[in-house]
This record gives C-alpha cells, sequence and structure tokens, in this order.
C-alpha cells in the first residue's frame, strides 16, 4: 500500500486559514490502513480545526466527508454536487488523490493533508516499512523476494557493497543489509547458484528516470 | 459507601478504556466540554491486557493536540485505580475539578456565545 504520515496541525492550519468553507476529504484505502487519511482522522483533524478556529474568533466552515478512492473518478464524482459549496479541498488521501481531486475540481484549490512517504507494508500497528520503489521491471524472482531497489540504500544489484557489515548497513546499524537478507533466503531455498549469476545492467527508463510513467492496457480499455 | 463527588462530572460509561478514542475526546471538547479524564484500570489489571495503556496512549494524544490548538493539554488527563477504590474515584473527581476550575471554563464556549 501507499504509506502517507500526517502533516503537522500547524502546517494545515497554514494552508486553509484564508478559506471559509472547507471540505476534509478523507480516502479508505491505504491511508485509512496506515492512519493517517481516514474516516477516523479527518473527524479528529475536522475536530481540532474547528476548535482552533472557533478560538481565533474565525467562523469557519468545515465539513466532513470520507470516499472509497481518491484515485478514481467514479468516487470522486460522489462530491461534484457539493464541491461548489465549499472554497477548498483539503484531502487526506496520498498525492495521487491530492492531484487526481485537483484535476477533476480544477476550480478549488486542493490541499495535501498528509505527507506520502512509499510504498510499504505494515510489520505491526504503528511500524510502516518500504518494500517497493515501482521501477517498473520487478527482479524479485531472481532475488529471493526480498527488493535490493527499495531496501538497498544504493540500490544495487550485484551486492553487498563494501559497506555492509555483520549483516547491517552502513547508513544505519538499525537497518539490515538487503544483499544479506537476499543471500540467506537464497540460502535458505536452496538456491544460492542464483546468487552467482550477475544482474546486467539495468534498464532505468521504466523507473522514474524515464519521465513521468503510464501503463496503457488495451486488452481492458473499454 | 454513599461517597459525594462534584455534581458537574458526567459519567460516560465504556466497555474498557481502551474502547475511547481520541475523536471522543476532541469532540467532547468541541462540544463545550471544559474537561476530558479517562478512568481505567490499574495497570497491568487490564482485564483485555492492554486497553488502559491504549487509552493512555490516545489521552496523550489528545493532550498533544489541544495543547497545539490552543486550548490546554492539561484538560485532558488519565488515571489509573481499581474497581474497589470508591473513595479513590471520589477524590479523583475532586482533584480533576479543582484543576479545571483553576484552568478557567472551555474557550469554545465563549468563542460560540460571541459568534452567536
Amino acid at each position: 500500500m501507499i504509506v502517507a504520515d500526517k502533516k503537522p496541525i500547524e502546517e494545515i492550519i497554514e494552508e486553509v486559514k484564508d478559506h471559509d468553507k472547507i471540505l476534509i476529504l478523507g480516502c479508505n484505502e491505504c491511508v485509512t490502513v496506515c492512519e493517517a487519511g481516514g474516516k477516523k482522522e479527518v473527524g479528529v483533524l475536522a475536530s481540532a480545526l474547528r476548535i482552533y478556529f472557533l478560538n481565533q474568533g474565525k467562523e469557519m466552515k468545515i465539513d466532513e466527508r470520507t470516499l472509497e478512492r481518491q484515485c478514481d473518478q467514479e468516487y470522486l464524482d460522489e462530491i461534484r454536487d457539493v464541491a461548489d459549496d465549499y472554497d477548498a479541498i483539503l484531502s487526506l488521501a496520498c498525492g495521487v488523490g491530492v492531484q487526481f481531486t485537483a484535476e477533476q475540481y480544477f476550480s478549488r484549490p486542493v490541499y495535501p493533508g498528509v505527507n506520502t512517504c512509499f510504498l510499504g507494508a505494515t510489520e505491526e500497528r504503528g511500524l510502516w516499512t518500504e518494500r517497493c520503489q515501482a521501477c517498473g521491471q520487478c527482479v524479485l524472482a531472481s532475488t529471493g523476494g526480498i527488493c535490493p531497489i527499495s531496501r538497498c540504500a544504493k540500490r544495487i544489484l550485484n551486492g553487498p557493497c563494501g559497506g555492509s557489515s555483520n549483516g547491517k548497513c552502513e547508513i544505519s546499524k538499525e537497518l539490515t543489509c538487503a544483499w544479506h537478507l537476499i543471500v540467506e533466503r537464497l540460502k535458505s531455498l536452496d538456491r544460492l547458484d542464483d546468487y552467482e549469476k550477475l544482474f546486467p545492467i539495468k534498464d532505468w527508463s521504466t523507473d522514474r528516470a524515464g519521465g513521468p510513467r503510464k501503463v496503457v492496457r488495451e486488452d481492458v480499455q473499454l | 459507601m454513599r461517597l459525594k463527588y462534584p455534581s458537574s462530572v458526567k459519567i460516560v460509561r465504556v466497555p474498557c478504556t481502551g474502547k475511547i478514542d481520541i475523536l471522543h475526546i476532541m469532540r467532547a471538547f468541541e462540544k463545550g466540554a471544559d474537561g476530558v479524564y479517562a478512568v481505567g484500570c490499574m495497570e497491568g489489571d487490564c482485564h483485555f491486557d492492554s486497553g488502559n495503556f491504549r487509552a493512555r496512549k490516545r489521552v496523550e494524544q489528545a493532550q498533544k493536540i489541544l495543547h497545539t490548538i490552543g486550548l490546554s493539554g492539561e484538560r485532558v488527563q488519565m488515571y489509573n485505580l481499581s474497581s474497589s477504590e470508591g473513595p479513590l474515584f471520589a477524590q479523583i473527581a475532586r482533584e480533576m475539578t479543582e484543576k479545571i476550575r483553576k484552568l478557567g471554563p472551555n474557550p469554545i464556549k465563549l468563542a460560540v456565545k460571541k459568534a452567536a
């Protein structure tokens, strides 16, 4: 899922302080799971902002709404009837949701309420870690299911590098070297032969190096 | 025991303090409560293992939010006591009431009155 973190309330206040009517728009997908922009977070933020602005003597209409997704037009259409009632939309979705909402409601300013961080997994409640950088050419089949692109600080394909010591990465003693994990996993799968195979130079054009990307699937297009 | 505690304290019963959410606390302040305190079981005695620890964390988060938006975080507190400590319950109610009285009323109530 896409992992996001809450923005400080002070920053959000700065974003919306000049508006009189705002809609706080949550998203039921990834940001709900990582407890940054779901229905509950929308409620807490709305309460906090109402209290703050009332306290400042400013009358501000702050409404709450949470959509199934903000990265799909059909769900964003659900606020088509009410969008005109607001001066601005504060989206608690990931960067995708914020942008797609801004595209659909072009005449309204749309502000982000979260910082979008990475594609990751929930290791435990309150701990999310990165697992994928969406490089566009998955190498997990050869690396024992452990991604050197997202989990190695240098993104190297033929590791480990000289900075790996006692299974830890040189950037932090807390961080396990991805290539250490790969070798251990291949060993347990009895596939160490795969480690001997050298990766050719990776085509990074499918990563961000090739500019903004798109997927066109004619087989599913209507 | 027929113990007395201030009539300003309104009790909201929950099955376990672990049920209390930051949202409940925030909504209480939005509706004009002067203070909120959670009374949970003694730490380590939770029937559901960690409900009272969860409540404490949420109370602390609510304190931080309130502090950020200009309301005193002191208005939210967490207390732990066992179910047989009626006198302590009454004492906590008096303590909290006194603390809130010193902090004054929830400024939201005044702001709403002004706006009306």
